[in-house]
Order: structure tokens, then sequence, then C-alpha cells
């Protein structure tokens, strides 16, 4: 086996590997249609902004104050609801889910409100969808109490302490705009990671990797030249990724295309190297995928923080994120996009990317040329 | 017949099991995932660090602070003193939320005149920051009651959340994951039974066995029937003596729910597996079919919160209707006659994606 790096014999190899790529559909569905159909959908079916829930109201009493209250609850466009006069009515679509929550305006109601008594309002939510059951609790905590500030009674009381809210980066606090930096992540990993473990794997299961060590290109030769076109492809979907989030999805793009070039190359090295790990361990496509699966893709969309706050995690699981590559990628992502190019902070994240890689890189290695002796 | 069935379903299913590293692969990850994802799938927010900085002389804002310090989904406060290091905060992530008291707060307060805290919120983290102003609100309405300002003691809401009275995640979590794994795992079985043999080139074999069309069909869904079925019974078992997620439902109402979900699992993987060339294609077609089926299903968000084409296309998706059932049987306790309601329409679509998959492999066949 040549220990030297021969140019013309590497442009040969990642030519015949391109050939590969462009030869598959299967490549060109995962690099570039793929991700439009992923962006879309994460776009618009992971909304995290919650509008038209669906609740029940319930009047048990009457009254001008309760009728009042239930208007209230009909005019908010964050809520849908749906009237009765019996709990019973309405508790069978709490079990279906078909609404996510009751309000009960009590027998009595209106009387106390009169009498400028305390007044009980009880709000029943389906605790089986937790963030939903916030929601409803909030909202309609917000609807009584913008309800009673409208109240005549009200209007000799002090206004208070009131929060006024700036929410910087992202005024319209859509969610799209966090979830499309998150989204290229995980097509990202798809590329890196699943697809080149697949690559590898299949060259070791149909023996064909030994025919290519049998040649007199080197080892090195021959894993650079699986990952020089991957990486290529990796870096065009994240292109089209972008120009599909800030183009067609509207996502504000305030940094720069270096940085947004720097931070991908530098994803790119973990995500390649643990696919090109995987491939090496397992020599088998099915496992490879199973494996690619469960430690690139799930951890790269429950992990990473686009989804879920990673500071909210118990301490052992923030701990394992500190491993996971995307977590990087994504909040650096999140600030390209949102707040422009923050060096100090894309490098705090390049840093540990680097790191993984090198880490994945150096057992590969080993584990590859203990195969050769 | 019955014995060359039999056997296709022997072989079939030690093509997956024969390897221990398979075997490790298809028990092992999941049940792992089920551990770590359980935990860090949570959309509640705590241990928030805040920046503060107070110019108000006045005890309102130290009352708000001392609240603050006080609540549970606060995990540190760091006082700054000039508004450049609030902005600076922000931008590094050291905080979600940056608070400024300003000098008149306690005094327009306590005149009855509106006084105003600003907050600024790291929009990046858009939900995040969303529930951390909702937190904040409910500690103004607190300190609001103090000051005797605000109308808010005279109708007093009372919450109750039925099924999971604490709002516990994981419940939620723990089923949705059942119906996910087990989903990936059969339907991964599947789409590489037959691309498997075509890279491998033993697809001809078959042709040329005696075996009939439908048999070679019924042999590759049975193996993965079974192994969905399996890996379903260990993770349920795991979520209801391992998670101890309180499970009120009907056992045998959720294996009619996970043998039909199984099954329509199957038909797509069938068809998945007719029109790839090899176990690349099928892979990555699983893939792409995996990714919309999760995101559709109401477990990342709820259903109802989507386009009207997109509730339009959950529908057509197993995997929400088996998380109706799943994660109702966990926590609600589903009556038969609403599990009924969500079995039929697995019913339709695993006929209709085993109807497809029949179809499309005869073809190949012939």
């Amino acid at each position: 086996m040549s220990a030297t790096f021969d140019l013309r014999r590497f442009g040969g190899l990642v030519h015949k590997e391109s050939l590969q790529i462009v030869r598959d559909p299967s490549s060109i569905l995962i690099a570039f249609v793929l991700p439009v159909v992923l962006l879309f959908l994460f776009a618009f079916a992971v909304s995290l902004d919650i509008r038209n829930v669906r609740v029940g109201v319930v009047v048990e009493g009457g009254g001008q104050p309760a009728n009042a209250l239930a208007a209230a609850f009909a005019a908010t466009p964050y809520l849908e609801a749906r009237f009765a006069r019996d709990r019973r009515e309405l508790e069978e679509e709490l079990v279906r889910g078909r609404i996510r929550g009751l309000v009960v305006i009590p027998e009595g109601f209106s009387a106390a409100v009169r009498a400028r008594r305390s007044a009980p309002v009880q709000i029943i939510t389906d605790g089986s969808s937790p963030n939903t059951a916030n929601f409803v609790d909030n909202y309609a905590r917000g609807v009584i109490a913008t309800w009673l500030q409208g109240l005549p009674q009200a209007k000799r009381l002090a206004t208070g302490v009131a929060i006024e809210p700036r929410f910087w980066f992202d005024a319209e606090l859509e969610s799209r705009a966090s979830i499309g930096p998150g989204a290229i992540a995980i097509v990202m990993t798809m590329i890196g990671t699943l697809l080149t473990a697949l690559v590898v794997a299949r060259e070791w299961e149909r023996g064909t990797m030994e025919a290519l060590m049998a040649t007199p290109s080197g080892i090195l030769e021959i894993i650079a030249s699986k990952l020089v076109p991957y990486f290529v492809l990796g870096l065009s979907a994240t292109y089209v990724c972008v120009a599909i989030v800030h183009g067609l999805l509207g996502v504000p793009f305030e940094g720069s295309l270096l940085a947004l070039t720097v931070l991908s190359a530098a994803f790119l090295v973990p995500a390649l190297g643990q696919g090109l790990l995987i491939s090496a361990l397992t020599k088998n496509q099915f496992l490879a995928a199973q494996i690619a699966l469960f430690s690139g893709f799930l951890p790269a969309f429950l992990l990473s923080g686009f989804l879920f706050e990673i500071k909210s995690m118990p301490l052992i699981i923030q701990g394992i994120t500190l491993a996971v590559p995307a977590r990087y990628f994504v909040s650096s992502l999140q600030t390209l996009f949102l707040a422009g190019d923050l060096w100090g902070e894309f490098l705090l994240a390049i840093g540990p990317m680097l790191l993984i890689g090198g880490v994945f890189f150096t057992i590969t290695a080993s584990k590859t040329r203990k195969r050769l002796d | 017949m019955w014995l060359r069935l039999r056997a296709q379903i022997v072989k079939e299913l030690l093509s997956v099991l024969r390897d221990p590293r398979s075997r490790l692969v298809l028990v092992g990850p999941p049940l792992m995932q089920l551990l770590v994802f359980s935990f860090a799938a949570t959309l509640e927010v705590r241990n928030v660090d805040l920046l503060i900085l107070d110019q108000d002389p006045g005890r309102w804002s130290t009352e708000m602070t001392r609240q603050l310090e006080g609540s549970s989904f606060v995990d540190e406060l760091r006082a700054v003193d000039d508004p450049g290091a609030l902005r600076a905060g922000i931008d590094g992530r050291q905080a979600i939320a940056a608070i400024r008291f300003p000098p008149d707060l306690s005094r327009r307060a306590v005149a009855g005149r509106p006084a105003t805290v600003q907050v600024i919120l790291d929009g990046r983290r858009a939900n995040a920051a969303q529930i951390t102003f909702g937190y904040m609100n409910r500690i103004t309405t607190t300190v609001n009651a103090e000051l005797g300002a605000g109308a808010i003691a005279a109708v007093e809401p009372v919450t109750r959340h039925w099924f999971n009275p604490n709002l516990e995640y994981r419940w939620f979590v723990v089923p949705g994951l059942v119906g996910i794994l087990s989903m990936i795992s059969a339907l991964l079985v599947t789409s590489l039974s037959i691309a498997r043999e075509r890279e491998l080139g033993t697809f001809e074999q078959l042709l040329v066995s005696p075996a009939r069309p439908a048999e070679i069909i019924i042999g590759k869904c049975v193996p993965a029937l079974l192994i969905g079925l399996t890996l379903g019974t260990i993770m349920l078992t795991a979520a209801i003596f391992g998670f101890r997620i309180p499970f009120n439902g009907s056992i045998g109402l959720v294996y009619l729910g996970l043998t039909l979900f199984i099954v329509s699992i199957v038909g797509i993987g069938l068809m998945i597996s007719s029109v790839s060339q090899t176990q690349q294609q099928a892979i990555l077609g699983t893939f792409s079919i995996a990714v919309p089926l999760v995101l559709l299903s109401g477990f990342a968000t709820p259903v109802e919160n989507m386009p009207l084409v997109l509730q339009g296309l959950a529908e057509a998706n197993p995997l929400k209707h088996f998380l109706v059932i799943v994660q109702g049987s966990f926590m609600k306790g589903l009556p038969a006659h609403i599990v009924r309601d969500n079995a039929w329409p697995l019913l339709v679509i695993g006929a209709v994606t085993l109807g497809s998959a029949f179809f499309f492999v005869q073809r190949r066949l012939q």
C-alpha cells in the first residue's frame, strides 16, 4: 500500500464517487428534494404558535355578567369556543380530544360579580397534551383578566405594574424563524451521517472496499475521496436550504455567506466523521442505517435545542447534548439568521464541532488500520 | 402451501435476526432512545437565566426581584448596572430575558399610575421566550395583588388539568415514542426485505421458486409484523413498569390498535421496497416517508394547529390515529367506542397500503 498521496489518483477516485452520486436518484432525492419538503413541513406543520385552540365554554347559570364573559371567549382569536349549558355535553368531547379545554362559569357567577364578591370560574384542560393545556390555561386567564378590566367597577382601581415585552431578533415571534435553522441542521446530518454511512457500508458489504484497498491508492486517498463529494453535496444542500428559508419563507438572513460557509464546513467535519465511523464499525447497510438514525438524526432532532430547550433538560441529558454537534450548529445558525455575524459565538461553536469530528476520525482511523493488518 | 409459507417466514426472520448485531440494534437503540428522549423532549421551561437592571430606588422592584428569585422556573438572576450589559447578555445568550426596572417604577405604581417594567426577550428561542414571558406576567399579577391594584381579586379562576394533573410532559412523550420507534423499525425491516434480495441478486431465485406471489408477499409481511409487535410490547412494558406512566385503558384495545398500525406501516414499507433498486434507495425512501409521518402525527405539535390542507393529510397518517389510541389509553383510559372510532381509519389505511403494496410487488414478480 502506498503511503503517498497522489493527486491524480485522488482526482480519479473523486470523479468515480461523484458519478455514483449523480447517477443514483436517491442521493439527489435526499440532498435536494427532501430538504424542500422538510423545510415546508417544518415551517407549516411544526408551528409552535398556538391559534384557534378549540375549547368549550359552559355557562351554567344565566345573567348578564356570565353571558358577557362567555362572549369575551367567543371574541378572542386564540381560542375557538363552543358553548353549552351543561358540562356533561362537552366532557366526552374533551376525552375524544376534539376540544382541549373547558371553561365553566358556574351557577351564581353573575350574582357574585354584581355583589362584588369573589366569583369562581373553573378552567379544565386536557392534560394529556401538556403544552396545549398550558396555553389554554394562560389564554383563558388572559381573557378573564381583560374582561375584568372592562368592568365598570374596575375603573376606579389603579392600573398597577405591567410588563412591556420586546422580543428581540424576531418581533413577530413566528416559530418558523427558529425552526428553519434547525431543519437545516437535520438535513445536513442526514447527508453527512446517514448517506456517508450507507455508501461506505455498502462498499464493505459488497466487498468492493477490499478491491479498492488492493489498488495502489492509499487508505487516506480512498477515505478522503469518499468524503469530498459528500462534503460538496452537503454544502450545496445548505445553500439550497438557506435560499428557501430566506427567499420563500421570509426569514431574515442577517449574517454573511462567508460565515455560513465556515459554519457549515465545520459542522460537516463531525457529521461526515460520524458516518464514516458507523460504516467502519458495522460494515452492513441495515445496521448502519439503524445506528445513523438513532445516533445522528434523532439527536439532531430532539437534543439540538431547536425544538426543546436544552436548559430545561435534566443535567445528565444536558451533558449528553454537549457531544451532539448539531447543538452547536443550530444555535450558531439561529444567530446567523436573526442576529448576524457574531464571530465570538461562532468560534465557540466551531471549536467543539471540530473536536468531536477529530475524535470520530481518530477512532475510525484506528479501526480501519486494524482491519488491514 | 402452509409448509412453504412457514419456511418463507422463518427464512425472512432469520435474515434479520441471525446476526447478533442486528438483533441488538433492533432492540437496544430504540430502548435507549426511549430513555434519553423521554427526559429530553420537554417543552416545559425551567432553569432560565435572567439579567436585571434595577434603577428603581423604591421597594416594588425589590419585591418583584424577590418573587422572581423564589419562582421555580428561574435558575440564576444576575444583576447588572448598565443597559449595555443587558444588550450584550441577550446577544451572547447568557440569559433568555433581560429586565429593566425604570427609576420611577415604584413611585408611579404607588401613585396608581401605569408603571412599566421593560423586558427584552431572546426571540431566537421563540417558544421558551414566550413561556418565560407568561411566567413573568403571573408574577406581576401577584405583585399587583399586593399593591392592591388591578381587579384580579374579583374573579378567581381555578385550573384543573384532567388526565395529567401536574402536566408531566413525560406522560405525553413516552407513549408517543412507543409509536414512533416501533414504526421506524417496522418500516425499515420491511422496506429492506425486497430491496436486499434485489441487490444481492436472490430475487430471481424467488421468482423461479414454486412460491406464489401471494405467498412471497405474506412471507415478507408476517416477520415484519412480528418484529414490530415484539418491539411495541417491549416498549409498552418499559413505559408501564419502567417509567410508571399511568395506564388506565384496555391492553387488548391497545394491541388491536398496534396490530392495525403495524399492518399499515408494513404496507408502506413494502411499497418502498418494491420501487427500490438498492438497499440504499430503500433506506433513504424509508427516511423520506418516516419524517413527514412523524411531523404530521401531532407528536411534535398538535394537528389542529396545522393549516387545513395538512390536517387533511394527517387523517391519512396511521401514526396520527395510533397516537390518539395509545396516548388516550395511557392517560385518559379511552373507552372502547372512542378507540373504535380511531381504529377504523387505521383499518382503511392498512387495507389501502397493503393492497397497493400487493399490486406493486406483484408487478415486480411478473
